[in-house]
Formats: structure tokens, C-alpha cells, sequence
């Protein structure tokens, strides 16, 4: 139970991050990225290592341990117990997350050996690919919600680097400022969560219950004190918690914090894949779990909430997905539904239950298990997805059509990711996401049947780009052309192997892991049997079944006349979830014509006419009094005379009176 | 002789060399030697004030001496120093050392008068004294006047009389209110120590008087730290600035305004900083969000950092109002860490004007590609005023907030979110002008060919930013050397006031 090596996770991407940021230009392509994915390769190799054995490892009472390796205080703020720690938090979720972050990792960087080849910055690339993972893992082991905070904005930079590497192109840049200042919007709310919550409750620590095993030498952190924050007034806590989730909503993309994700699939796929399907979006889900004990005891009514929240989001993603034609933005907004499928089932928990059942705290669970499968296919379906676009050189669907004869790996590694996403039997997503269900009609069956329709619109999307991709009409003109050029195939070996890999955990996690997924992660630490509600199961199952159907029966076919005719029977439909019904303009009225026109500007105005103009007039105000007494002081002796004579007359009246 | 006099006298000896030197090797010799020697002894200071504080050397101020200067009005040569000071000497031996590299090819007079304004800061920050605080700090702004009117560009002549009037003007406030406390509290010291704790024959002011010279006090030190509405000097005159200029003045300069404020007006009027707190509490939130709104829209590189200056020192005299130990010394942090990133900004701005030989971002384009070493500072220097974690920005910025936020009142709290929600528009500003002048194609085909940053100017923008980052990532040295410094004064504000 020494776990003090895991700081390398840590430090070895920092390295790898100096030596190619610092050192880039020195460095061929091969060698950066040999430096970058050695040091991911390690982290990985660390990181299963940390979790075999933290998982082996059950306490007496069934739980697992929270293991505190490493604790100091970074930066005092000397109030109380208020201080900005830095260390490294191990329980069941961080562990499972630094599984999934170095995989993912270290797939996106093997991955990019292939899709990067030859671009220019690729050692840049790799520099940022470090950083973040850096950023990510940091965030993940986190001890306390300030140090949270810290990598979680830091990863919103390395974000921002990412989507902007075309910088050259007015679309990426435009897209990874949104992405910024979006989330940086968001972070406001987080960060003012953070300082009522330690305002109130005297502590940034995560030890809610203190019953973390810190190491020696690191230093204890103190439970926040939720008694003096209720006894303050009942409304801080879930405000407090409430305003963290806004930063989580605007990093997992919730309703309307959403409009950034899209544009973010500007970067380069593999960085999509990482960033913007499995890793980073996720964070605002880690949050609200990491927060969970609060949540669920203090705050259950603002927890629903959530739920709601997550449960639009989903809807709209999903109805905005069937309609776009972008690849990227159909796995883009596909992403967004997903993510709210993890907040939902957080957000339908009710209470801490303990025992076997766990029936108030399944969605906990769910949400953690459906994250972890998601990222695994999710990751898969981009760097899929990155295969094709490198073959087509588009990321339209009108471009593809008919690929499955030319790149055989991607097709099956993609179908597979598309049946886990649908809820499909065997594949992982069918368990993670019959886990959210059930979890949902626990709470209540508005919300299950409402999450049963999204997940069979899932399906339908899902297969929907799959035949758009794969069968459906083939662009024969364009692929000719590309066949003429050579290069238009399966992509090489070091692009397909990471697609392999990751299917493997798409098809075994649901089923293979030793004991179910809940048996490591769940609400109170005890094990938790994932078991299947049949009739949940077997409605979820023919569900999607039939919209698989559906969506084979109008997009199989080369030529399509069934989505023909419902486009043009609902052209509105189609055309405001085309244009995402048209969140990004409002958000671009309320900018530009609000912000800019109505504040910025008048403000700036303000200063240069008004505060100084009333500056410049003191000046001129002063200078015109000195122009006008000068001539007082003519030179000419009569004037001087006159005043003289004229004083003494005066005076001699005054001193008479 | 003290040590601490050391600083006042290198910049002396540096003035007697370059009068007497010839040729701009020489020059450069005297004061690459000069400015070297000053951060050495910066540095020498800190390491020996922290080992003196370890072993146990509690008085507020160390190192003091004293010395008879004008027996009449009880006017001193005293000096010593607290962690604050030894933190603003610090930054100004980086910034007067960069700035030194940066000004590499001006002539002999311009660095007599840059010469003679360090002589200024530094001898402002040893100083105890009220009145020799007051000279350093005259001593320091009128050679602003020379640097701007004679090397700056474009409206040189209006900005230079423009800054010096109004900084001139606080400095009228200034002596009144000096005066004012000095009479106030008995008429026998100026020392700054001896007042507050009421020795050396000093009593307490009273408090009607008190509410006649703080404001005077604080307004003429806030003219210098960007007091709304008495900031307008400031985009002119950095915008019309030498580069170097630009630093030593936003990096430096300005922090006498914030350091004035708390140690003389608040250190010395407990009593109506607690009354009047308020409103300037209203003016430095109004000072953050404003600058931040109107960096926004402006479309030269200085104007916009000369607004993010405006927001950013709000904040300092905004955490120093919020009077408890964590807002101040987030203050002071953030004095730091502005101080470092506006001068690495306008080093950078400096040089990439020297290059293109306009500032308007309408009309740069891609320099990424161009000079990509001065634009990856630049990019460097945004995240870091944006308050990307592991910089400098984030450290204070937190500080404050925490700070800020442990006044439960409704008024402080609106106050304190309103500041906090400058870090969006910081951002967007940002990210604006990067975006704009440094992404994209450059469209510009003079621009093309130009070179990227020489080895002189490489340097000191590398120094920068390993500071910046220094303070960034380990941020309890310098939290805890300027706590030490905040403590006795917070808690004595707090003990007469509260």
C-alpha cells in the first residue's frame, strides 16, 4: 500500500511536455514521437500496475480503501483549514479513470504516428498530447476541489492548444476560442461554487467522511463541515454544489453550455478522440461524482435537477444528430448525448443506500460504468471516423459511402463501437447502459421511458452514419480520383492496431472483467453485482433493435427515396436540427450584437470621451484661464500705472468705510 | 552605512559611469554590470531575509537604520524592509535587469534617465520614511516625462505632459495628505512604523482628521495603481512609451501606487479605512470589470494591455480593501505577477512593433509563422494574464478571491463576483488578440520577411517567463515571504478598527 511511485504518473508527461515543447525543434518527427508515447507507454504500464494492485486489495469491510499517497499544501490562504493542497487521491474512481486516460492515451498516440504523419508541428502536437495527459490525470487524483479546479482549467488550455493546431485555418481558431471562453464562462460558476463551498463548510477537501489512509508525511486534509453550512442557511449547500455543476455542464457540454463541442471537432481527430469523446468532456460527470456523498445527502432535490438537465441534453443531441451530415458532428453531438446519459443516471440517485441493493445509488454506478465503456467505443468510433476522413480527405458523409470494400478493419471496428453505443448485446454498452436505465425507471418512469426513447434514437443515428459511411451511396467519382492517386485504402498498421485494441475492451468489459464492473466502482464502496432486469433489458434490446431496423431499411441502400421523402415532408425539422436549432446564433447575437455593441463598446466610448474628456477639459480648461490672464502682465507701463492708481483708490475708499 | 542604502547606490554609481563613459559598449557594460549587481543584491536580499526570519528576527521591519536629514521637520533617511518590500525589490531588480536588455541600442541620456528611475523605486521600496518615500517617488516619475517626450512614439508630447500632469496632480494629494498625517499624529516622525504604533512621541489621528487625508492619500497613490477614474494616463502613456519604459513603468511604477496605498494610507489610518473602505471598494470593482470590458474592443496591442492593466491592478487595490490577511497578500502576489506579465507583454509588444512598426491588430496577421519565438512568448504571456494555472496570474487571482470571499455581507459578496467574473472577459480579450495577430495567414506581404528575436532580446523574454513560471508553480516561497509582511499590518488595521 505504498503507492508514492504514482507522482511519476504525474511527472513523466511533464517531462516528455519540457523536452519536446522546449526541445521540439531540434527533434525529428520519429523521435518526439517516440519520446511522447514512451512516456505515455510508461504512465499506462504505471497505471494498470496502480490499479491491479489497489483493486486486489479489499478492506475489512468489504470497501476499498481511499488512499492518500501524497498531500502538501501548495498555497497557503490562511483562513482556518482553508488551503490549496496538491497530491494524489487514489479510490475506485480515479483509479478506473487513470486506467481509462492512459489507455486512451497511449492509443491517440500511437494513432497519431500514422494520422500526423509528416504535419507540420507534430512535435507541438505531441508536446500538447503530454500536457494534457498530464492535465487529465492530475485532474482525476485530485485531493481537493481547488486542486480540481487548477488542472481542470489547465486542461481547458490544452484543449484550447489542441483545437487551434490548424492555427493557420479561420475555423479552428474561431472554434477553439469558443471552446474557451465558453467553458470559461462556465468555470465562473465552478469557481464561485468552489469559494461558497469553502466559504461556508471551512475545507476544499474531498475527505467528506475522513476516512482516507493518508501516507506519512502527507498532509491530512479536514472534512468539510456541511453542519456549519446548513446552519448558515439550507439553500448554500446545494447552491454551492449547483454552481460546481455549471462548470461541469459547460465541460461535459450540458444544455446550452453545448455549442463549443461541435466546433471543437475542428482539431485533429485523434485529439478529438481523446479529448473531446473520452477524457476531457467527462470531466464534468468525474465532478458531480467526486461531489457525490455531498450531492446525495445534502442537495438529492438539486441532484434531479441535474438529472432533468441531462435528460434534455440528451434529447436534443440526439434529434440534432439524426440531421447532420459531418461525421465529426454527428459523433460530436452523439458525444454530447452520452455524456447526459452519465449525468442523468448521477442525477436519478436518491439516496446513499448500503447493502446488496443499492437501489437509491445504482445510477452512481451506472454512470461511472457507462463512462468507462463509453470512452473505450466512443474513442474507437473517432479514431474510425480519422481513418476515413485521412482516406477521403472530407469529413462529409457525401464523400464516403460504400468504404467497407476498401478499409475492412475500420468497418468491423466500427460496427462493433456502433452496436456497443446502440445497447446491443454482448458489447459494453449494452450493460452500462441497461445499468442507466434501470437506474432511471427506479427513479421514476417518466424518466426511464424518456431514456428508453433517446437510447433507441441513439441507435438509429448511430446506424444511420454507419450505412452512411460504409454502404449507402457511393461517392464512385471522388474515389476514383483518390484511387488514381494511390493512398486510398485501409489505413497503415500503426492507425488500425489502437482501432483493435480498443474494440477488444468494447467487446470483453461487459462481461469478462472478474466480478462486474460494480464490484469495484459503486456509491458506498461495497461490491455491487451488476445483474440484468429482464424486462428492462429485453425492452432496451428490441428498442434498438427496431430503430437498427429502421434506420437499415432507409439508409442500406444505395439509393435512399425513404429519407428523401421525409426530408421533404418535414423540411423545417430538418433544417433547425441542421442548423442545431439555432443555439450557436442566438449565442452569436447575444456576443456580438450584446456584449460587443451594447457594453464594450459604450464603455470604451465612456472612457475616451467622457472620463477623459472631462481630463483633457481640466487641461484646456486651465490653459484657457492662463490665456486669458496673460494679458494682465502687458509690459506697458501706463497699464501698470493705471492698475496702481486705480488699487490705491480703492484701497483709500476701503480704509475710509 | 546600511546594506539596504546599497540599492540606492549602485543606480548612483551606475549614473557617474554612464555620464563619464563614451560609446555604446561601454554603455551597455555599465549597465548590464549595473543592473546585474542590483538583482544579485535583490536576490542576496531575499535568501538573507528569509534566513533572518527563520532564525527567529521578528521586528516588522529589518535591517533599519536611520539617519538625521533635515532635524527641523523631522525628516529621516530611515530604511528597512518587510516581506512586501523585499518582494517589490525583487521584481524590480528582474524588470529593471530585462528591461535593460530589451533598451539594448538607446543612446547614453535615455539611460541616465532610465538609470535614475530605478534609483527611484528602489529607494521608494527601502524607505520608511514618509518624506523620503515621498522624494523617491517624485524621483521616479519625472524622469518619465524625458523617457516618453524624447524616445516615445506617436503622440509622445500629449501623453508625456498628459501622464505627468496627472500623475503629478496625485502626487499634490499626496503631499497634502502626507502632511496632514504627519501633523496629525503630533508632528515629531515621519517614520512610517513610529506613527502607526504611535512611538517616537507619534499619537493616534484623529478620525475626522483621518477622513480629510486618507482619501487624499489614497486617491494621489491611487493615480499611480490605475484608480478609476483617474487611470486615463495610462493607455496614452504606454501606448506612446519606449518599450523598456513601458515595462518599468507598468511593471514596476505602478506597483508604488498599491504599496503606497497600503502602507502609508491604510497602515496609517485604521480607522477611516475601515469608514471609507467602501467606496473605493466601488471605484477598484468598477476599475476591474471596466478595463476588462474596454480591453475588449481596442485595436492597439498597447491600449489593450494598458486596459488589462487597469483591471488588473484594480484588483490589487481591490484585495488590499477587502482587508484581511489572504486578500492582501493575494494583493501583493498579484502585484508580482502583473508586474512580471505586463512587462513581458510590453517587451514583446515592444519588439514585435520594432518589426512591423504598427500595433494595430487589424493589421497583423499570422506572425505565428513569422516569428514564431516572440509569438509563442506572446501566447505565453496571454494564458498567463488569463490566469492559466501554473503561471503567476493564477496564484493571486485565487488568493484574492479566497480572500474576498470571507466577507459575508451582501455588498462584499456582489462585489467580489463581479470581480471574479473579469476572468471571462480576460479571456475573450486574449484570445481575441491572439487570435487575431498571431493565428491565421499573414496577410501582410512586408511582413513576410521579417526575422524572428535576436539572442539580447530572446533573453530577457526567457528570464520573464521562468519567473513567472516560478512563481506559478511554486507559489508558497513567495506566499509565505509576503504574508510576513501583510500580517503585522492587517492585523493592526483590524486591531484599531475593528
Amino acid at each position: 500500500m505504498d503507492y508514492q511511485y504514482t507522482l511519476l504518473i504525474l511527472c513523466l508527461p511533464i517531462v516528455s511536455f519540457l523536452i519536446l515543447g522546449i526541445g521540439g525543434k531540434w527533434l525529428s518527427h520519429k523521435a518526439a514521437g517516440l519520446i511522447g508515447t514512451l512516456s505515455i507507454g510508461t504512465v499506462a504500464v504505471l497505471s494498470y500496475y496502480t490499479a491491479f494492485h489497489y483493486f486486489a486489495e479489499r478492506g475489512a469491510d468489504g470497501t476499498f480503501a481511499s488512499i492518500v499517497p501524497i498531500n502538501f499544501e501548495w498555497l497557503p490562504f490562511y483562513v482556518g483549514n482553508l488551503h490549496f493542497d496538491m497530491g494524489i487521491l487514489l479510490d475506485p474512481i480515479s483509479v478506473m479513470m487513470l486506467i481509462v486516460i492512459s489507455t486512451v492515451s497511449l492509443m491517440v498516440h500511437i494513432y497519431s504516428f500514422g494520422y500526423m504523419h509528416g504535419e507540420r508541428g507534430f512535435q507541438r502536437y505531441y508536446a500538447f498530447l503530454s500536457l494534457f495527459t498530464m492535465s487529465m490525470l492530475g485532474l482525476v487524483v485530485a485531493t481537493n476541489i481547488f486542486q480540481m479546479y487548477m488542472f481542470w482549467e489547465l486542461v481547458g488550455v490544452c484543449s484550447y492548444l489542441l483545437i487551434g493546431f490548424y492555427f493557420t485555418e479561420k475555423p479552428a481558431i474561431a472554434a477553439s476560442k469558443k471552446a474557451f471562453i465558453v467553458t470559461r464562462f462556465a468555470d465562473l460558476g465552478f469557481l464561485v461554487g468552489i469559494l461558497v463551498f469553502g466559504y461556508y463548510t471551512g475545507s476544499f477537501s474531498f475527505d467528506f467522511t475522513e476516512n482516507f489512509q493518508y501516507a506519512a508525511g502527507a498532509l491530512h486534509g479536514v472534512a468539510p463541515d456541511a453542519a456549519k453550512a446548513i446552519a448558515a442557511g439550507g439553500f448554500i449547500l446545494p447552491t454551492a454544489l449547483f454552481l460546481m455543476f455549471i462548470g461541469g455542464a459547460g465541460k461535459s457540454a450540458m444544455f446550452p453550455l453545448h455549442i463549443w463541442l461541435p466546433d471543437a471537432m475542428e482539431g485533429p481527430t485523434p485529439v478529438s478522440a481523446l479529448i473531446h469523446a473520452a477524457t476531457m468532456v467527462v470531466a464534468g460527470v468525474f465532478q458531480v461524482a467526486r461531489m457525490f456523498p455531498m450531492w446525495i445527502q445534502y442537495a438529492p432535490e438539486t441532484l434531479h435537477y441535474v438529472a432533468w438537465i441531462g435528460a434534455f441534453t440528451a434529447f436534443y443531441a440526439a434529434a440534432v444528430a439524426c440531421a447532420q451530415s459531418d461525421i465529426k458532428r454527428v459523433l460530436a453531438f452523439s458525444t454530447i448525448s452520452q455524456i447526459a446519459f452519465m449525468m442523468v443516471a448521477l442525477g436519478v440517485c436518491t439516496e446513499m443506500t448500503t447493502g446488496h441493493e443499492h437501489v437509491g445509488s445504482v445510477g452512481y454506478m451506472a454512470s461511472m460504468f457507462h463512462l468507462f465503456t463509453h470512452a473505450m467505443f466512443k474513442a474507437t468510433l473517432f479514431l474510425c471516423a480519422g481513418c476515413i476522413i485521412h482516406a477521403v480527405h472530407s469529413n462529409e458523409m457525401s464523400a464516403m459511402g460504400g468504404m467497407r470494400k476498401y478499409m475492412p478493419v475500420t468497418n468491423w471496428t466500427f460496427l462493433i463501437a456502433t452496436l456497443a453505443i446502440s445497447g446491443i448485446p454482448p458489447f459494453s454498452g449494452f450493460f452500462s447502459k441497461d445499468e442507466i436505465l434501470s437506474a432511471s425507471f427506479a427513479y421514476s418512469p417518466v424518466m426511464g421511458w424518456v431514456m428508453t426513447g433517446i437510447a433507441a434514437m441513439t441507435a438509429f443515428y448511430m446506424f444511420r452514419v454507419y450505412y452512411g459511411i460504409f454502404w449507402g451511396t457511393e461517392n464512385k467519382q471522388l474515389h476514383e480520383e483518390l484511387k488514381a492517386h494511390g493512398h486510398f485504402g485501409e489505413a497503415p498498421l500503426v492507425m488500425t492496431a489502437p482501432l483493435v485494441l480498443l474494440t477488444l475492451f468494447t467487446v470483453f468489459c461487459g462481461w469478462a472483467l472478474p466480478g462486474s464492473f460494480g464490484s469495484f466502482v459503486s456509491a458506498d464502496g461495497q461490491a455491487y453485482n451488476i445483474h440484468l432486469d429482464p424486462q428492462i433489458a429485453i425492452t432496451s434490446v428490441v428498442i434498438a433493435c427496431i430503430s437498427i431496423g429502421l434506420a437499415t431499411w432507409i439508409y442500406i441502400r444505395s439509393s435512399q427515396p425513404v429519407a428523401e421523402r421525409l426530408k421533404a415532408a418535414m423540411p423545417h425539422l430538418h433544417e433547425w436540427a441542421y442548423r442545431r436549432f439555432y443555439i450557436d446564433e442566438i449565442y452569436q447575437f447575444v456576443t456580438h450584437r450584446i456584449i460587443f455593441a451594447y457594453i464594450s463598446r459604450p464603455i470604451a466610448w465612456f472612457d475616451r470621451h467622457v472620463v477623459d474628456g472631462t481630463l483633457n477639459g481640466l487641461a484646456s480648461g486651465a490653459n484657457y484661464v492662463g490665456e486669458s490672464i496673460r494679458p494682465l502682465q502687458s509690459g506697458r507701463l501706463q497699464q501698470y500705472a493705471y492698475v496702481f492708481l486705480l488699487g490705491v483708490v480703492v484701497l483709500f475708499f476701503i480704509m475710509i468705510i | 552605512m546600511n546594506f539596504l542604502s546599497i540599492f540606492v547606490l549602485i543606480p548612483l554609481v551606475m549614473l557617474l559611469a554612464l555620464w563619464l563613459v563614451k560609446g555604446q559598449k561601454a554603455i551597455r557594460t555599465v549597465m548590464v554590470t549595473g543592473s546585474t549587481a542590483l538583482l544579485a543584491m535583490a536576490v542576496y536580499l531575499t535568501v538573507a531575509f528569509l534566513t533572518d526570519r527563520a532564525a527567529g528576527a521578528d521586528a516588522e521591519m529589518l535591517y533599519t537604520a536611520s539617519f538625521a536629514w533635515f532635524e527641523p521637520l523631522h525628516i529621516y533617511y530611515s530604511v528597512g524592509v518587510d516581506g512586501i518590500s523585499v518582494a517589490m525589490l525583487l521584481l524590480s531588480g528582474v524588470i529593471v535587469f530585462t528591461g535593460t536588455f530589451v533598451s539594448w541600442d538607446m543612446c547614453k541620456e535615455y539611460f541616465l534617465w532610465f538609470t535614475l528611475l530605478s534609483l527611484g523605486v528602489f529607494g521608494f521600496f527601502i524607505s520608511v520614511d514618509m518624506f523620503t518615500m515621498f522624494m523617491f517617488y517624485e524621483v521616479a516619475l519625472i524622469p518619465m516625462y524625458l523617457l516618453i517626450g524624447v524616445w516615445g512614439t506617436g503622440k509622445k508630447e500629449y501623453s508625456a505632459m498628459k501622464l505627468t500632469l496627472m500623475l503629478m496632480g496625485g502626487s499634490a494629494f499626496l503631499m497634502c495628505g502626507i502632511f496632514g498625517i504627519f501633523y496629525g499624529a503630533g508632528g515629531q516622525t515621519m517614520n512610517l512604523v513610529e506613527i502607526a504604533n504611535h512611538t517616537g512621541g507619534a499619537h493616534a489621528i484623529k478620525l475626522s482628521e483621518q477622513m480629510v487625508w486618507f482619501p487624499m492619500t489614497f486617491v494621489g497613490f491611487g493615480v499611480l495603481g490605475a484608480l478609476f477614474p483617474f487611470h486615463t494616463w495610462s493607455p496614452d502613456g504606454h501606448a506612446s512609451a519606449p518599450t523598456a519604459v513601458s515595462m518599468l513603468h507598468a511593471g514596476v511604477l505602478m506597483k508604488l501606487g498599491g504599496y503606497g496605498c497600503f502602507r502609508i494610507a491604510m497602515y496609517l489610518m485604521p480607522e477611516a479605512t475601515h469608514e471609507l473602505a467602501w467606496i473605493f471598494l466601488i471605484l477598484t470593482g468598477i476599475s476591474v470589470v471596466y478595463g476588462a470590458f474596454s480591453a475588449c474592443v481596442q485595436t492597439d496591442l498597447k491600449y489593450i494591455n494598458a486596459y488589462s492593466s487597469v483591471s488588473h491592478c484594480g484588483l490589487v487595490l481591490f484585495a488590499l480593501l477587502m482587508i484581511n490577511e489572504t486578500a492582501c497578500s493575494g494583493a501583493i502576489i498579484q502585484m508580482l505577477s502583473h508586474g512580471l506579465m505586463t512587462a513581458l507583454f510590453f517587451a514583446l509588444i515592444g519588439m514585435i512593433y520594432g518589426r512591423t512598426h504598427t500595433r494595430d491588430i487589424r493589421e497583423l496577421s499570422g506572425l505565428m509563422r513569422i516569428m514564431p519565438f516572440l509569438a509563442v512568448g506572446y501566447v505565453i504571456a496571454g494564458l498567463g494574464n488569463l490566469g492559466l494555472p501554473g503561471l503567476s496570474g493564477f496564484v493571486a487571482e485565487m488568493t484574492i478571491f479566497v480572500g474576498a470571499f470571507q466577507h459575508a455581507d451582501t455588498f462584499h459578496r456582489v462585489l467580489t463576483i463581479l470581480a471574479c467574473s473579469s476572468i471571462v472577459t480576460t479571456a475573450v480579450y486574449i484570445l481575441r488578440m491572439v487570435g487575431k495577430i498571431l493565428y491565421g495567414k499573414c496577410t501582410n506581404e512586408h511582413h513576410l520577411a521579417l526575422t524572428d528575436a535576436t539572442l539580447v532580446e530572446r533573453f530577457p523574454v526567457v528570464v520573464l517567463i521562468c519567473c513567472i513560471a516560478a512563481i506559478g508553480l511554486a507559489p508558497f516561497f513567495v506566499s509565505h515571504l509576503v504574508n510576513g509582511g501583510v500580517v503585522p499590518i492587517v492585523n493592526h488595521i483590524l486591531a484599531v478598527a475593528g
